[in-house]
């Protein structure tokens, strides 16, 4: 941490429903106010795209990891640099820093997809700060993999301290180990109270308090998680008689939080993979040895699933399924993001690979600025109003 | 401007035995890929599937695999017409009309038994892919879920920042060529697995100094055309020239076509025998008044149309930014070292396919700079819903080379494949407009002087 000052403490004192609609609040707010504060006591920043940065190496070099995930921005500042065809992440993201609402010291990407490939050679041609690919392994399989990823993320270090950071070493990148995994405990913590009593936290509030650890000191995020997670557990309600679904299809660019809240209205969305890649790992990194290199290995070998990334060994399908058992989902959401390739792709393959085991789902397309639910909230009661009809039939017949 | 070059009278362009031979031979040898794909699939046997940006055939032949190049079919697709009802089918089996429309016609015909306009394509046993572009994933993905068929990737680390390359013998080169190296091995070891035949390291030798002879001779053609006039159009004869580089690199064949290729266009050069373009039933030498540089893709559903947009007004494209990266990015201008052939492969691979993504993402450094050998008097940058890898970031660079080159531009978007997303008339309306730019402004340079 560049300053032991707390950014965000403006939660503190308020009820559970204050805490979350204050952070949906600082999630939405495109000025973002914990960022220039942080800059305003010179601390430097990394902005990385979606969907897996490995944030630990930029806390170790005392800079301010700061995920990039569009926003509810017109986009009229970037569209010129843009062709027709692109989802609007890109955009909005690239309209986000042009009109200076974040300043980065530090642009970092990955080759997700195919618009995305291009965002680090757009962004540095209309900033001076360097912005570079990361190249995460995009053959898991290979036995050289671990290795490379290593040495990438060495390199990466050595462009972080050359963006005002400090030497990273392994002593203090151990200690950023140890703190994210106990941050992505707590996230997983959130994820079990939606899995056990999904009454208790819908998936727009989840995503809300989760998303804050794109944009908060990690430090700060799992004080929060600390402070919330027992609000949550302690919430008063009562399970209702809806459906328990999946929602699929927000690895990169998300819905907004009123389509989730829609979606929430009439069922549990009791798993989801919303900014996936802040669960991407999914253990504790072990801290003993070389961490740069156990960071890497957690990528390849210990990791969820998405879209953007093809490994041998993590059939996509499979791992949806999987999901959905764990869950205890009884239907799914294929979403996608407009103009999504990745996930326009997939839904495909799910769709095929669900027919096959029976699960219901209905297939949907959101954007991030969309302002009306309506298509939606009536495609989600049709769905359901189906399934239960078959339920109903298929018992008559019994 | 206003480089016309009469032709050497004596020379008669319809008759002479070396004008026009690469273009004959070219189409000889992709019936003969053609044909020979389709007694694979007759007889029940199977082939492995390779992408264009970094194919890996050297590899391939050696266990005497055949070859199918997936884009290069889907292209036929949409260049004879048959994509529409394709592209129509895979969106009725789920695809969405957002998506890649090569994918999406292959996948269609796949599954109608995989009878294409120009044969029948063999089943997949293996799919070699790199991450030159993402569908390739999505594409591979699809054949593995079809006939379970393994796939192979070879994950080429790319420059990570404009300008910012690694340096043969640094040590980022050194990280990045050891993980394609173990790739390459890995391969080996996959393709003797599924064909059950050994590596032969002379073989693979023998396939190399095909692959550099090729090569060596391919950019010495693309060379040609700074001289004036232009002696090939380099959107559409280039097109059959990338069709010979892919489906016989590595083979005595390529290497040949090539060497006879240059023969041909070195012939051209000393006789001022510019491009020519079949017009009317008969072979006429082009006028050439704008020499033009493309970015982005062709569109292959109006692929003559699109030419005579430009050619109709006395443009010609003298260098294509896909003449580069479709090649497997053999403008890295790498030689394969045959004493050392696994490690020098791996080098090569490297710095080829990474150069199909300095080119695609950052700049195509015979089109985008001043340094330029091609002189040229514009550029023309035209995106393709099909391809956000080549397409996303043309509108920013158009802007940055506004401000560097001052080179008239325009700015096309359309498809490579999806005549549904190709409007004609609108697309030829902003090629007048452009000529007619490019008129004035010669005019007024004219006035001033």
């Amino acid at each position: 941490m560049k300053t032991d000052t707390v950014l965000f403490n403006e939660w503190q004192g308020l009820n559970l429903d204050q805490i979350i609609s204050l952070c949906q609040e600082m999630m939405e707010d495109e000025t973002f106010p914990i960022v220039k504060k942080w800059r305003d006591r010179g601390g430097k920043v990394v902005g990385h795209f979606q969907v897996y940065f490995p944030e630990e190496i930029a806390h170790a070099c005392g800079v301010l990891p700061v995920r990039i995930r569009g926003g509810r921005s017109e986009g009229v500042l970037a569209s010129q640099h843009f062709g027709s065809y692109l989802c609007s992440i890109l955009k909005t993201s690239l309209d986000l820093a042009m009109s200076k609402n974040i300043v980065l010291d530090l642009f970092v990407s990955s080759p997700i997809c195919d618009g995305a490939r291009n965002i680090a050679a757009i962004w540095g041609r209309n900033f001076s700060y360097k912005a570079e690919v990361l190249h995460l392994p995009q053959n898991p399989n290979s036995a050289a993999a671990v290795t490379f990823l290593r040495e990438e993320y060495a390199r990466l270090a050595r462009d972080i301290e050359a963006a005002g950071g400090r030497k990273l070493t392994d002593a203090v990148l151990r200690k950023s180990l140890v703190l994210y995994n106990r941050s992505r405990s707590l996230i997983r913590d959130i994820y079990r109270i939606r899995r056990m009593t999904p009454w208790k936290l819908q998936a727009h509030e989840s995503l809300a308090l989760v998303g804050m650890a794109g944009l908060l000191p990690r430090e700060e995020f799992t004080t929060l998680m600390e402070a919330v997670i027992p609000m949550i557990e302690a919430r008063q309600g009562r399970e209702q008689d809806k459906m328990r679904v999946v929602f699929e299809g927000g690895f990169c660019e998300v819905p907004p939080f009123d389509l989730l809240h829609a979606v929430s209205r009439s069922c549990y969305v009791v798993d989801d993979d919303l900014y996936i890649g802040l669960r991407w790992l999914l253990g504790d990194v072990p801290t003993d040895g070389d961490p740069l290199a156990n960071l890497a290995a957690a990528y390849i070998e210990d990791s969820s699933y998405s879209p953007v990334q093809h490994d041998n060994n993590k059939l996509k399908e499979a791992m949806l399924i999987k999901r959905i058992r764990e869950s205890g989902a009884e239907a799914v959401i294929l979403a996608a993001a407009k103009m999504c390739e990745p996930g326009l792709d997939e839904q495909v393959a799910y769709s095929k690979a669900l027919d096959a085991e029976g699960i219901p789902y209905f297939i949907s397309e959101f954007e991030e600025n969309q302002s009306t639910f309506d298509d939606i909230t009536i495609q989600m009661e049709t769905f359901l109003e189906n399934i239960m009809f078959d339920e109903a039939q298929t018992g008559e017949a019994r | 401007m206003n480089t016309t070059v009469a032709q050497h009278p004596e020379i008669d362009i319809s008759h002479h035995p070396l004008i026009g031979r690469g273009a004959r031979e070219s189409a000889r040898l992709t019936r003969e890929w053609f044909d020979s794909l389709t007694e694979v699939s007759r007889r029940g046997e199977t082939a492995a599937y390779v992408f264009v940006l970094g194919s890996l055939v050297e590899v391939l032949r050696n266990f005497d695999m055949p070859i199918v190049f997936p884009e290069i079919g889907a292209l036929q697709h949409a260049v004879r017409g048959t994509a529409e009802d394709l592209l129509k089918e895979s969106e009725d089996y789920g695809y969405s009309p957002d998506i890649c429309g090569y994918l999406k016609a292959d996948v269609a015909m796949h599954l109608k038994g995989r009878e294409h306009p120009m044969g029948q394509i063999p089943k997949s046993s293996l799919i070699v892919t790199t991450n030159g572009c993402n569908t390739y994933f999505k594409w591979a993905e699809c054949w593995e879920r079809m006939y379970d068929t393994p796939i192979v990737t070879i994950d080429v680390p790319y420059a990570r920042a404009a300008n910012g390359e690694s340096v043969i013998g640094d040590r980022e080169f050194k990280f990045e060529v050891a993980y394609v190296s173990s790739q390459i091995k890995e391969l080996i070891a996959e393709c003797e697995r599924v064909t059950k035949k050994k590596f032969d390291i002379d073989k693979f030798r023998e396939t190399l100094h095909h692959s550099n002879v090729m090569a060596k001779y391919y950019l010495k053609v693309l060379d040609l055309n700074a001289n004036r006039p232009a002696v090939f159009g380099a959107l559409t004869d280039g097109l059959a020239y990338l069709g010979m580089v892919n489906t016989y690199r590595g083979t005595a064949e390529g290497a040949r076509y090539f060497q006879e290729l240059y023969e041909e266009m070195e012939f051209r050069v000393k006789n001022g025998i510019g491009a020519i373009s079949r017009k009317n039933g008969k072979d006429v030498v082009l006028e050439q008044k704008f020499r033009l540089g493309l970015l982005g893709g062709p569109c292959y559903p109006i692929f003559r149309s699109f030419n005579e947009f430009f050619t109709d007004w006395g443009g010609i494209f003298v260098n294509v930014g896909y003449g580069n990266y479709a090649s497997g990015g053999l403008r890295a201008n790498y030689e394969f070292d045959l004493q050392n052939p696994i490690e020098s492969y791996a080098e090569g691979t490297l710095l080829a396919v990474r150069n199909t993504q300095t080119g695609i993402l950052y700049s195509e450094f015979d089109i985008e700079s001043e340094m330029s050998k091609f002189g040229l008097d514009g550029i023309v940058y035209h995106g393709i819903k099909s391809c956000r890898t080549a397409s996303s970031g043309l509108a920013d660079r158009r802007i940055r080379n506004a401000q560097t080159l001052g080179l008239p531009s325009l700015m096309l978007e359309s498809d490579i494949v999806d005549p549904r997303a190709v409007s004609k008339a609108q697309m030829k309306n902003r090629a007048d407009a452009f000529f007619e730019g490019m008129i004035s402004r010669q005019q007024k340079t004219g006035a001033a002087n």
